[in-house]
């Protein structure tokens, strides 16, 4: 910017290429020990290159499944983690959008009410009523059911104030020149106020997928069933076996099976992806 | 919500934000005033008798040491993962919000492990130090430091602080970066030319405009140790040894277990949740006063 003499002009090349490496080492690490036979990870003098293994690791993962116990392919936990994560993001877009709609652009009794009821739930994630939410849903018989594996997660009000946020900014004159044209609510949300949403819906769809996508403890409590599983509990229950057990490659190779798909969507949908980080606001 | 055209209509607002309210009341009202009534709540070990206890549960919990540990193991997580990431994120920043080839490229290549879930995170690191088979771990007896994370409290807690610090640098850079470049150029060259030094110019014009975004960043980091940090910690150490790595948010999920103690387990949720509550009114008002620049 200012000065540019000197071996200092490579210190920003510097600095980033280090960080650049240490925050890939582990991902590096853990496709390399998915190509290496069981034995040679657990003996503990893994080389640090890829070995010979990575169609028959990847293709065991995938269709097989881990022999030492009755696990399911990873194939079907993909599956299932592709479907909760679609239906957190598109079923939290859905409700959020009508409801900001309606506290922004209708004028009713207990308009702020309403509000206030979702936004308090802003910051405060399922973890904190755990046991009774996992009441809750087992009382409604949600257990293993992909509404129990999603709904729950669906209540909070990033989405909706995100939503309020833009409707805010769109000018008032639009929505005066479709009364005059004679267009109702119903009509002005679905031509004009829906094809203007259309970046945010993309920034927040990135958001929320991979927000679903790496949902953890929720999951765990509610799905008893192995069909039912998805990658990230997967990987966990994996491991839980006395140490020696644990078939450290087959482990590695679904880590990297259960990266690839929110990575991709970082990297592939980047400029949405920013944008849906930095305007939520988490 | 300053509109000023607006639609008519008796239930058609109300229609809209039907699904929501009914999703956030079962899933949200009702489970969280669950959480506070049970805490009132006694049960005996069979769940056949339940008797209110008014704060029983309260006071028992701030009559125990080990609460008071597991707080202070949050605090120094929080304390540890939020400096360190945020300080190496800055750095990062500001290199690579200098004039330099390829700076989106760089961007890319440190934003991915925002969309690595935190279990999995926990599983590459326990990967590379599990004193066994880890590559780093065995590099580091060469060298002859004692190292072994599933004995020694403290190793272990390092371990899940590196783990959600890789994670996390990720978020803070972007946020950095944006700030970075919000900042006018002109001010800094103004700077330049009345002959403040690179380091200078950073610590008294580049970091005073940036703390808007180190303290909203400050407190997300503290939530995200909260709550999103308990993959990493169930992949990785399950709270052990010997309770070194048990947060707030894995305490609350370890105690009501199979139904072990649920009373203080939702003793437990019904502190948590007053913490979070209070961090957002902080964060909120804060929001408001940035607003009013």
């Amino acid at each position: 910017m200012v000065e540019h003499r000197g071996w200092s002009r490579y210190i920003p090349y510097l600095v980033l290429s280090l960080g650049v490496a240490i925050v890939a080492f582990p991902v590096y690490l853990c496709f390399v020990g998915s190509t290496h036979p069981q034995d040679v990870i657990a003996n503990g003098n893994m080389p640090i290159t890829p070995g010979p293994l990575f169609f028959e690791t990847y293709y065991k993962t995938l269709f097989v499944g881990s022999s030492g116990s009755t696990r399911e392919p990873v194939s079907t936990m993909l599956l299932n983690s592709f479907i909760m994560a679609s239906m957190i993001a598109i079923g939290k877009i859905a409700i959020s959008i009508i409801s900001a709609y309606s506290v922004v652009y209708f004028k009713f009794p207990f308009r702020m009410a309403a509000f206030w009821l979702i936004f308090v739930t802003l910051m405060l994630p399922v973890e904190v009523r755990i046991y009774p939410t996992y009441k809750i849903a087992s009382d409604l018989h949600l257990l293993d059911s992909y509404a129990g594996l999603t709904i729950p997660l669906i209540a909070s009000a990033t989405a909706t104030l995100f939503f309020r946020q833009f409707f805010l900014t769109i000018p008032d004159e639009l929505v005066e020149a479709s009364k005059l044209d004679g267009a109702g609510p119903l009509r002005f949300f679905w031509d004009t106020v829906l094809p203007l949403s259309r970046t945010n819906i993309a920034a927040l769809f990135v958001i929320l997928f991979i927000y679903g996508w790496n949902q953890y403890l929720w999951p765990i409590l509610i799905t008893t069933r192995d069909d039912m599983q998805t990658i990230v509990i997967g990987i966990k229950k994996m491991i839980v076996t006395a140490d020696a057990l644990t078939e450290w490659n087959v482990v590695l190779a679904t880590a990297m099976l259960a990266m690839l798909p929110p990575v991709m969507v970082v990297i592939l949908m980047q400029r949405w992806f920013v944008k849906g980080l930095v305007e939520t606001e988490k | 919500m300053q509109k000023r055209a607006i639609f008519g209509g008796k239930t058609l607002p109300y229609l809209l934000l039907l699904p929501q309210l009914f999703v956030v009341g079962v899933f949200f009202y009702w489970p969280a005033s669950q959480a506070v009534w049970q805490s009132f709540l006694l049960e005996d070990a069979f769940g056949l008798n339940t008797s209110f206890v008014w704060f029983e549960n309260y006071k028992e919990l701030f009559a125990d040491a080990g609460y008071y540990r597991t707080m202070l193991t949050t605090g120094v997580f929080a304390i540890m993962v939020a400096g360190l990431s945020l300080s190496l994120a800055l750095l990062l920043a500001v290199q690579a919000d200098k004039s330099i080839h390829g700076a989106g490229v760089y961007k890319t290549l440190l934003i991915w492990p925002y969309a690595v879930a935190p279990a999995v995170a926990g599983v590459l690191w326990i990967f590379m130090f599990q004193p066994s088979l880890g590559v780093i771990a065995h590099a580091m007896r060469n060298f002859g430091i004692d190292w072994n994370p599933l004995l020694n409290g403290n190793d272990a807690l390092l371990l899940v602080v590196m783990a959600s610090t890789w994670k996390q640098i990720s978020y803070n850079f972007l946020f950095f970066l944006a700030g970075l470049q919000s900042i006018p150029r002109a001010v800094i060259e103004a700077a330049a030319i009345d002959g403040a030094s690179r380091t200078r110019r950073f610590w008294t014009i580049i970091l005073p405009l940036l703390s808007p975004t180190v303290f909203f960043l400050v407190v997300v980091n503290i939530v995200y140790v909260f709550f999103d940090t308990f993959g990493i910690i169930d992949a990785m150490t399950q709270g052990g040894p010997s309770k070194a790595t048990e947060t707030l948010v894995y305490k609350v999920f370890f105690d009501g277990r199979l139904g072990g103690n649920l009373g203080s387990s939702a003793a437990q949720s019904v502190i948590l949740m007053v913490m979070v509550v209070a961090l957002t009114a902080v964060q909120f008002r804060f929001i408001e006063r940035k607003v009013a620049y």
